[in-house]
């Protein structure tokens, strides 16, 4: 068949087409009754084949043109992916967000232990040796810090404070601590060595003021004030550096894909571990901002940060164990 | 199918079988698109700050507007309409490397990363990263299987007039035995001939003549206006037969 003809024989159906096309970028209803949406994928088929026959009986490139535009223009809106958002958010905190973290314990628990562990070990030498806080932090820092947590009050979180000054807190933690989960994970594309640093550096400090304040005896001021929210809080900086670990491990380690695979299907479970390790630290900071700096008494908020680690053990090593993909577990 | 092209065409073959072209975005647009983005969100957080009158609460709401626009801002214009404003402006979009809208996960990746791009300072990393690779991609582009595209390619002008039959010059039959790319070439001339000089006409209709097998009738050169009708004469007959039947 001749270019002529083809165009004429097809151009009613390409006309339709474009109409249903042109409905589908705009508001997504039917154009008309006779023409509903629904057409829409047989019409796209259709026009595919006009396309490759055009392509292959080597008509004119304007007409071959005009057909690729009209499938790449139709393509998107076939194989759009469906847009839900409550039930898959619910879905991904119920279950998919721990299962995840559950195939990947080993790196998680690598995490943890550069966390947790050089935070640990400094917090024990700074609360024997009061100097030795002075080798992180220069003197302003560490004098702002005791100033927080001196028992004065003036300013800072032992104080009772207004209900504005929460607010404020709380754009604060979040800014900050999210943004320093974000970063924890990215710089793991640095093959590791960015969330290695981060981790241990903050475990380190973090370890640090708790053992320095301790030393000095302002430990009844401190621990209250941060039981409530550090389950959350220091569970997920210590998963962000999971999701970081699990970039670099695809570059270091790839066993059997290609560094690009493996670093495209790590970056998927990464990337579950990110988004449920802000929504934690969205916890921690409402929390720490509405909770831990109010005039509960220690005991009962002792009681919560107990609480807190017990919810976030458990929800961690049970939640969605019998959901889709829970048997692939390691 | 045909080979990949010599371009910054990435080709996608769907599941209808046909091959997609996706036009990849340079660094230079990509950039620019920056740019631009760079100076919406000052103007939002510019717009904002009357809050930091209202102290505490006001720079609480400060803070966590600095915190959606640094991190946030892309991800939802990219999942929601495709791409940020700024590279709406330059007619970018952001799409998964096989050509379908981008979604929440790939989104975030390609977003959360740019960090690492941004290093060591103004997207060094991200730009030598998108020159090595074939298909611009920086490194969260990498990570997340993405491609940032032109939406829209440049619809092929001149269509309308290679509709009709090229006035004053009846089809004429070509020699025989062309190959499926010459044919191809005499018709792209007859689509392009309406926008060019007609000295670039006569040009390029007698190159295109001088690679077809000479006519059996003799080796009589033509040239000039002859020559264009007699391509043009070609072409109807290739695009429509004899009489337009």
């Amino acid at each position: 068949m001749r270019q002529a003809p083809f165009e004429a024989a097809h151009a009613a159906q390409w006309a339709d087409y474009r109409r249903l096309l042109s409905a589908l970028e705009g508001r997504g209803r039917d154009p008309s009754p006779d023409l509903p949406l629904a057409r829409f994928p047989a019409l796209y088929r259709r026009l595919c084949a006009h396309y490759a026959l055009a392509r292959a009986r080597r008509y004119a490139p304007g007409l071959i043109g005009e057909l690729h535009e009209l499938v790449r223009r139709g393509y998107p809106h076939l194989y759009r992916r469906r847009r839900a958002w409550l039930a898959p958010a619910l879905g991904f905190m119920a279950g998919g967000f721990p299962r995840t973290l559950r195939r990947h314990a080993r790196v998680c628990a690598l995490a943890a232990a550069l966390f947790f562990l050089p935070g640990l070990l400094m917090g024990l030498a700074c609360g024997q040796d009061g100097e030795l806080i002075f080798s992180l932090m220069d003197a302003a820092q560490v004098a702002e810090l005791e100033s927080m947590y001196d028992g004065a009050g003036k300013t800072g979180r032992g104080a009772e404070r207004q209900a504005d000054t929460d607010f404020m807190m709380f754009g604060f933690y979040v800014m900050n601590n999210i943004g320093i989960g974000f970063r924890t994970f990215a710089a793991g594309l640095l093959v590791g060595l960015g969330s290695l640093v981060i981790l241990i550096y903050n475990g380190l400090a973090i370890g640090a003021a708790a053992g320095h304040l301790t030393g000095l005896g302002f430990g009844s001021n401190f621990w209250p004030f941060v039981s409530s929210h550090s389950p959350f809080e220091l569970t997920a900086i210590a998963i962000c550096g999971a999701a970081g670990l699990l970039l670099a491990a695809a570059l270091l380690a790839p066993g059997r894909r290609t560094r690009l695979g493996a670093l495209r299907a790590n970056a998927r479970d990464a990337v579950v571990l990110v988004g449920g390790a802000a929504l934690m630290l969205l916890l921690a900071a409402v929390v720490e901002a509405f909770w831990s700096a109010g005039g509960a008494p220690a005991g009962v908020k002792y009681g919560v940060g107990g609480l807190g680690w017990v919810a976030v053990i458990l929800y961690l090593t049970l939640a969605g164990r019998d959901g889709p993909g829970g048997a692939r577990g390691a | 199918m045909l080979a990949a092209p010599l371009d910054t065409l990435r080709l996608h073959e769907t599941p209808e079988g046909v091959d997609l072209g996706l036009g990849v975005a340079g660094p230079a647009p990509r950039a620019l698109a920056l740019v631009a983005d760079g100076a919406i969100r000052l103007a939002i957080y510019l717009v904002l700050s009357p809050l930091l009158a209202l102290s505490g609460f006001g720079l609480g709401l400060n803070l966590i507007a600095l915190f959606l626009l640094e991190w946030l801002y892309p991800v939802a214009f990219e999942v929601l309409t495709g791409a940020t404003p700024g590279k709406r402006m330059l007619g970018l979009l952001v799409v998964h490397d096989d050509g379908t809208p981008v979604a929440l996960p790939a989104s975030l990746i390609r977003n959360l990363l740019r960090v690492v791009d941004f290093l060591p300072l103004f997207y060094g990393v991200g730009l030598v990263c998108t020159l090595v690779d074939r298909d611009f991609r920086r490194l969260g582009d990498l990570a997340a299987g993405t491609l940032v595209i032109h939406a829209q390619r440049r619809p092929a002008p001149g269509r309308a007039a290679a509709e009709r039959p090229t006035a004053g010059a009846a089809p004429r039959q070509p020699p025989p035995g062309l190959a499926l790319a010459t044919q191809q070439s005499i018709l792209a001339y007859r689509e392009r001939a309406p926008r060019l000089s007609a000295a670039r006409r006569s040009e390029l209709a007698e190159t295109l003549l001088a690679h077809l097998p000479a006519p059996a009738a003799g080796p009589a050169v033509t040239r000039g206006t002859p020559a264009v009708e007699q391509v043009q004469g070609y072409a109807d007959w290739l695009a429509q037969g004899r009489a337009g039947d």
